[in-house]
């Protein structure tokens, strides 16, 4: 059975169609992750698995409960981390869990028992009097993740769960999550930070204009979608060698003043940059960056 | 336990953190107006009512005191919950629904209201303007004046876009509710359409209400100044569930 089951998912608002059709299958345990560049229709579609947002049409299954009708229920096992914090600001680190846990009916000695427990897991042990306004961006994001942790949830919904944080904190955020796998979790995050869904996640669907357009491992994506090598050239004069590079290569293309030559093998490609001083040029294997670029386009999503 | 308690405990720990300026705010407007305004007037009007008029405008300061405590929490305060702290998204994460979050945030604005009004009864009694034990009945009334117009203001919470909208409500319908009532004068004394007006509002039922018990009388048709004000409670209540939930769940 799924943790996570969507079968032909639609939200409309006005004209728009902003998902269309999505289907989901999250495994129990496995960290599951929702790329798409900015309005693919990842938010709406956490929120309709949450049973927040009203679908149009489609059907959901989460943790066994029909969504939205048996919503509340299905809450109680599961946590959220949204992409805006929203932190009470009157109260201190300690008291935001406590009034959390309210929410969710657990009995008050539970939730002082499990603060330490979850402080300790967010890094921010000492801090359990700081006012909220007194933290940093990532101590805030902790703070998030430990208050969505305060009913042991089987499953975390987490929107951009790092978008906005420095590389340390940043680091610190996917060791924790890490551990929440290992723990049996569920996780199921939204990003368009390609590294993270690389690093994190053992499943990927790719969201653009409402649909999946594609979806398995990141590393099935990679071999399924792309050349494994890519060469990326600038400097002067790339225009002119770009003409001779797509005789050598099977996909070659300009970004700005960027060419990307991407190819199976990059040796007769890389020979004619040799002792080309003008240009300088990057070797590297295909990312998943590279699918989703193929996969959604370079043109910029606003 | 309802569902709903989880909340309102929330506000009313904020409330405890914020006490000292939040009573203030509440209290020290409404005290300032009774004293200052009641003794310069009420040496001018000996008695109005049968009452003196110190008597006659604290029963009307209770109300009105009562009805913008709570308009200005389920309005003002509720709004920057609702919006700017994204308070309500967070608790909607929880097993709880929009509805239990409209009937937190009601019943939260009513009884920060009651205490205003219950505040003020107590001021009025110790400067000896309510001797009657009957003035005790006015506090159930202080409640359900909160819980009138905390929904309505709920109702604007709920459709405000930003927060110039809750000035057209403040401007147009509470100020002039409020001077045609009866706080400050006798309602009666005012020309019969606008008499009407005021006879639909909630804020004259409320004064009908705790004016004779101020006075040591029992009020003159209860049942349906009690019904009015349940009336405008539920409607509001109901209305507000229904504009929250168009604004939550879409």
């Amino acid at each position: 059975m799924s943790a996570l089951r969507a079968r032909g998912l639609r939200k409309r608002y006005g004209a728009l169609e902003v998902v269309s059709g999505v289907d989901l299958d999250v495994p129990p345990g496995a960290c599951f992750g929702l790329l798409g560049p900015n309005g693919a229709g990842k938010t709406t579609t956490l929120r309709m698995c949450l049973g927040l947002t009203h679908p149009d049409g489609g059907e959901i299954e989460l943790l066994g409960e029909p969504i939205p009708a048996r919503a509340r229920e299905a809450r109680r096992r599961v946590g959220v981390v949204p992409q805006f914090d929203n932190l009470d600001p009157d109260f201190t680190v300690a008291e935001n869990l406590v009034v959390y846990g309210r929410y969710f009916g657990i009995p008050e000695h539970q939730i002082t028992e499990r603060i330490k427990e979850l402080l300790e897991f967010a890094g921010l042990g000492a801090r359990e009097d700081a006012r909220i306004t007194t933290l940093s961006g990532g101590m805030k994001r902790r703070l998030t993740l430990a208050r969505a942790l305060i009913n042991e949830p089987q499953l975390l919904f987490m929107d951009e769960p790092t978008t906005g944080l420095d590389p340390q904190a940043r680091h610190l955020i996917w060791e924790r999550l890490r551990r929440l796998t290992q723990e049996g979790r569920t996780l199921v995050l939204t990003t368009h930070f390609m590294e993270e869904a690389e690093r994190l996640c053992d499943r990927l669907a790719i969201l653009d204009r409402g649909r999946v357009i594609a979806a398995g491992s990141p590393r099935a994506l990679i071999a399924e979608h792309i050349e494994p090598q890519v060469v990326e050239v600038h400097g002067n004069g790339h225009d002119a060698w770009m003409e001779r590079a797509r005789s050598l290569a099977p996909r070659v293309e300009r970004a700005g003043d960027t060419v990307f030559v991407y190819t199976a093998d990059a040796s007769p490609v890389l020979a004619t940059l040799r002792g080309q001083s003008e240009l300088s040029y990057l070797h590297r294997p295909a990312s998943l960056e590279d699918v989703f670029l193929k996969l959604t386009g370079r043109d910029l999503r606003d | 336990m309802p569902r709903w308690v989880s909340v309102w405990r929330r506000n009313f720990l904020v409330w405890r953190k914020l006490f000292i300026a939040s009573v203030l705010s509440n209290l020290a407007d409404p005290l300032i107006l009774l004293f200052g305004l009641g003794y310069g007037l009420g040496a001018l009007l000996p008695s109005v009512e049968g009452m003196s008029y110190m008597a006659f405008f604290a029963a009307g300061t209770l109300c009105s005191a009562t009805m913008f405590t709570a308009s200005f929490e389920s309005m003002f305060s509720g709004f920057s919950r609702m919006h700017g702290q994204k308070t309500w998204d967070a608790i909607l994460y929880a097993p709880l629904v929009i509805d239990d979050v409209v009937a937190a945030e009601i019943v939260w604005a009513a009884s920060k209201a009651w205490l205003s009004g219950s505040t003020i009864l107590a001021v009025a009694a110790v400067a000896g303007l309510a001797n009657s034990p009957l003035v005790l009945l006015a506090l159930p009334v202080a409640f359900l004046v909160g819980l009138a117009f905390a929904a309505v203001g709920l109702i604007m919470t709920v459709l405000a876009r930003n927060w110039d909208f809750f000035s057209f409500y403040m401007t147009l319908v509470m100020t002039p509710m409020t001077m045609i009532s009866g706080v400050f004068f006798p309602a009666d004394q005012l020309p019969r359409p606008v008499q009407w007006v005021a006879q639909a509002l909630p804020l004259y039922h409320g004064i009908e209400l705790v004016r004779p018990l101020v006075a040591g009388r029992l009020p003159e048709h209860a049942a349906l100044h009690v019904a009015v004000l349940l009336g405008y409670a539920a409607a509001g209540y109901a209305m507000a569930i229904f504009f929250a939930r168009r604004r939550f769940s879409t």
